[in-house]
C-alpha cells in the first residue's frame, strides 16, 4: 500500500531528523519542567511565608508578592507561542541584537511558562496541608524555614506529584510551539520533512505517533513512580508485651486510591 | 519561695478585628502545679493557652515566664516554645514522619542533638507514654488515643518545664480517652508544670492542685477542685457546672 510505503520511507530517510528532534523535544521539555518546578516552589515558599514583624522586611516581602502575581497572571493569561516571540526578540532587542542561541532561549521560555503554573500548584499544595502540622513545628521551636523544608515541602512534593507529571507531559506538545522561533525541535524537523519529502500528511502522520508514544509512555512511567512514592508502608511493632524481641509485621491495607 | 511562679500572665488582652476574646486574664501558675481550665465553647480558653505559646500574639497585657517577659522582642521565640511545649486537640503530627522521627525532629534542628542521642530520649518518652514498639508506623496507621501519646512523647522530648494541653481528648473516642488521661496523670505526679484545658471533669477534679472557670473571656472563678465542684460561689460556675455535671 502506498502509504505505508511512504511511512516507511519517511522513518528510514529522515529517522536521524526524527531523533534529533525527539531529543531536543525531550531535553527542552524534561530541563523545563524542573526548572519551572524549581521556580514554583520558590514563589510558592514566597508567597506562603508570613509577612515578617519588621517593617521593611513586611513591606519588602508585600512587593515581591505582588510581582509574583503579576508573573504568574501574565504568563497564564497569554500564549507560549507569543512568548516566545516577545522572550526571544526582546532579548535581542536589549543585547544589541544578538539573540540568545536556540535551544537555550527554548529552554529558558519553557521555564519561565512552566513556572507561573508551578506557582499555583505549589501554593495550593501548600496550602491543603493542615495548618496543625505547621503549630505543631511551631510548639516544639523550629523555625518557619525548619517548618517548611522538614514537614511541609517533603508533603507537597508527593502530593502535587500528578500535577507536576502533567505539567511534564503539556511540556513535551508544547515544545512544538517554538518553532515559531525555529527552535530544533521535533515540530521543526517534521516541517523540514514535509518540505523535503512533498508528503505533508504522511509527514504529521508519523510524527504525530511520535508525540503519542513519548506523552503515552512519558505518562505510564511517572504514574509507576507516583505509585512507588506514595508506598503502602508495612511498618514492624518492634516487641511485643509478652517478648520484647517479637517483631510483628503490619501491613497496611490497600489504598482507596482509585486506578 | 515555695509560691515562685513560672509563669505570670498579667491582664491579658486578645482580640480578633473588634471581637474581644480576652478581656483581662490574671494568672500566675507555680512549679509543678497542675492547673486544668474548664469553661463553655467559645470561652477563650484555646485563645488563652495560644497566647502562652505564642501562636497568637497578645493584644496587650503581659507574659512572663521565669521573671522575663517573652513579649520583648530580643526573646528568642524558638528556644522559649522547647521550654513551653504544648498538646493539641487535633495531635498535630507531622504526616511525613514515623513516630520515632516525629521526636527526634525539634531535638535535633532546634537542640542541635546528635541523631543517637535524640532517638535515645525520644525512645525513653516514646517507652513511658507504651508507644516505644510503634516507633516505625507512621502516625496515619495509628489510632487517635496512640497519636495522642505520640504528641504527648513529642512534646516530651524537648525537655520542657511547662505543658500546655488544648482539650487532649475531645478528639477521641470513647474508648481511647483513657489511656491518654492515664499519661497526664503520670505527668502529673512526675511533676510536671501543667495547663490543661478540659471537659473532663472527673480529670479536673482528681489531678488538677487548681481549677480556673473561664466565662466570655475573663476568669469568673478559681479555687480548689474542692471548692469549685462542691460549692461553687458564681452563678455562672454553677450554671455550666449543672449542665456539664448533667
Ligand atoms: N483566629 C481567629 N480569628 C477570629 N476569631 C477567633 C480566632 N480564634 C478564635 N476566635 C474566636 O474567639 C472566641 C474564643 O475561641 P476559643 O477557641 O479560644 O474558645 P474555646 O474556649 O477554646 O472554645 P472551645 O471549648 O469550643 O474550644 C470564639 O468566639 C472564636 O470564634
Ligand atoms: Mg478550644
Amino acid at each position: 500500500m502506498g502509504f505505508f510505503n511512504d511511512v516507511f520511507e519517511i522513518i528510514s530517510k529522515y529517522y536521524y531528523f526524527l531523533l534529533q528532534g525527539v531529543g531536543y523535544t525531550m531535553l527542552i521539555a524534561l530541563t523545563g519542567t524542573v526548572a519551572g518546578l524549581a521556580i514554583g516552589l520558590l514563589s510558592g515558599i514566597i508567597r506562603t511565608a508570613p509577612l515578617s514583624r519588621n517593617g521593611f522586611l513586611r513591606a519588602l516581602h508585600k512587593i515581591i508578592n505582588a510581582l509574583i502575581s503579576a508573573y504568574i497572571e501574565i504568563f497564564r493569561g497569554t500564549p507560549m507561542m507569543v512568548q516566545a516571540m516577545v522572550i526571544y526578540w526582546g532579548f535581542a532587542l536589549f543585547n544589541g541584537g544578538k539573540t540568545l542561541p536556540l535551544i537555550p532561549s527554548g529552554i529558558i521560555i519553557v521555564s519561565i511558562n512552566t513556572g507561573a503554573y508551578m506557582a499555583e500548584i505549589v501554593r495550593g499544595g501548600i496550602m491543603s496541608i493542615d495548618k496543625g502540622q505547621t503549630e505543631g513545628a511551631l510548639s516544639i521551636g523550629m523555625t518557619h524555614r525548619q517548618t517548611m523544608f522538614s514537614v511541609i515541602i517533603p508533603q507537597v512534593m508527593r502530593n502535587i506529584l500528578p500535577s507536576v507529571s502533567n505539567e511534564f507531559v503539556i511540556n513535551i506538545k508544547d515544545t512544538s510551539v517554538l518553532n515559531v522561533i525555529g527552535v530544533t525541535e521535533l515540530y521543526h524537523f517534521a516541517d523540514i520533512i514535509k518540505r523535503n519529502s512533498a508528503k505533508t500528511f504522511q509527514t504529521y502522520f508519523v510524527v504525530c505517533i511520535i508525540y503519542f508514544i513519548l506523552t503515552f509512555s512519558v505518562t505510564r512511567l511517572l504514574r509507576l513512580a507516583e505509585k512507588k512514592l506514595m508506598g503502602k508502608e508495612n511498618y514492624v511493632i518492634c516487641g511485643s508485651q509478652s517478648d520484647s524481641k517479637a517483631e510483628i509485621h503490619v501491613k497496611e491495607e490497600a489504598d482507596h486510591h482509585d486506578d | 519561695m515555695m509560691t515562685e511562679s513560672i509563669i505570670e500572665i498579667r491582664d491579658l488582652c486578645k482580640s480578633f478585628g473588634d471581637h474581644d476574646v480576652l478581656k483581662g486574664i490574671d494568672l500566675s501558675v507555680r512549679r509543678g502545679e497542675v492547673v486544668c481550665i474548664i469553661g463553655s465553647s467559645g470561652s477563650g480558653k484555646s485563645t488563652m493557652l495560644r497566647c502562652i505559646n505564642l501562636l497568637e500574639t497578645p493584644t496587650s497585657g503581659d507574659i512572663i515566664f521565669e521573671g522575663n517577659s517573652i513579649l520583648e522582642k530580643n526573646v528568642k521565640l524558638g528556644n522559649y516554645r522547647t521550654k513551653v511545649g504544648m498538646v493539641f486537640q487535633q495531635f498535630n503530627l507531622f504526616d511525613n514522619m514515623t513516630v520515632l522521627k516525629n521526636c527526634t525532629v525539634g531535638q535535633i534542628k532546634v537542640l542541635g542533638k546528635k541523631r543517637a542521642e535524640a532517638e535515645k530520649t525520644a525512645l525513653e518518652f516514646l517507652e513511658k507514654v507504651g508507644m516505644a514498639q510503634y516507633r516505625n508506623a507512621m502516625p496515619r496507621q495509628l489510632s487517635g488515643g496512640q497519636k495522642q501519646r505520640v504528641a504527648i512523647a513529642r512534646t516530651l522530648s524537648m525537655s520542657p518545664d511547662v505543658i500546655l494541653f488544648d482539650e487532649p481528648t475531645s478528639a477521641l473516642d470513647p474508648e481511647m480517652v483513657g489511656e491518654v488521661l492515664e499519661v497526664m496523670k503520670k505527668l502529673a505526679d512526675a511533676g510536671f508544670t501543667m495547663i490543661v484545658v478540659t471537659h473532663e471533669m472527673q480529670f479536673a477534679r482528681e489531678v488538677s492542685d487548681r481549677v480556673i472557670f473561664m466565662d466570655q473571656g475573663v476568669i469568673a472563678e478559681e479555687g480548689s477542685p474542692e471548692e469549685i465542684f462542691t460549692s461553687p460561689k458564681n452563678p455562672r460556675t454553677c450554671e455550666f457546672l449543672a449542665r456539664v455535671l448533667n
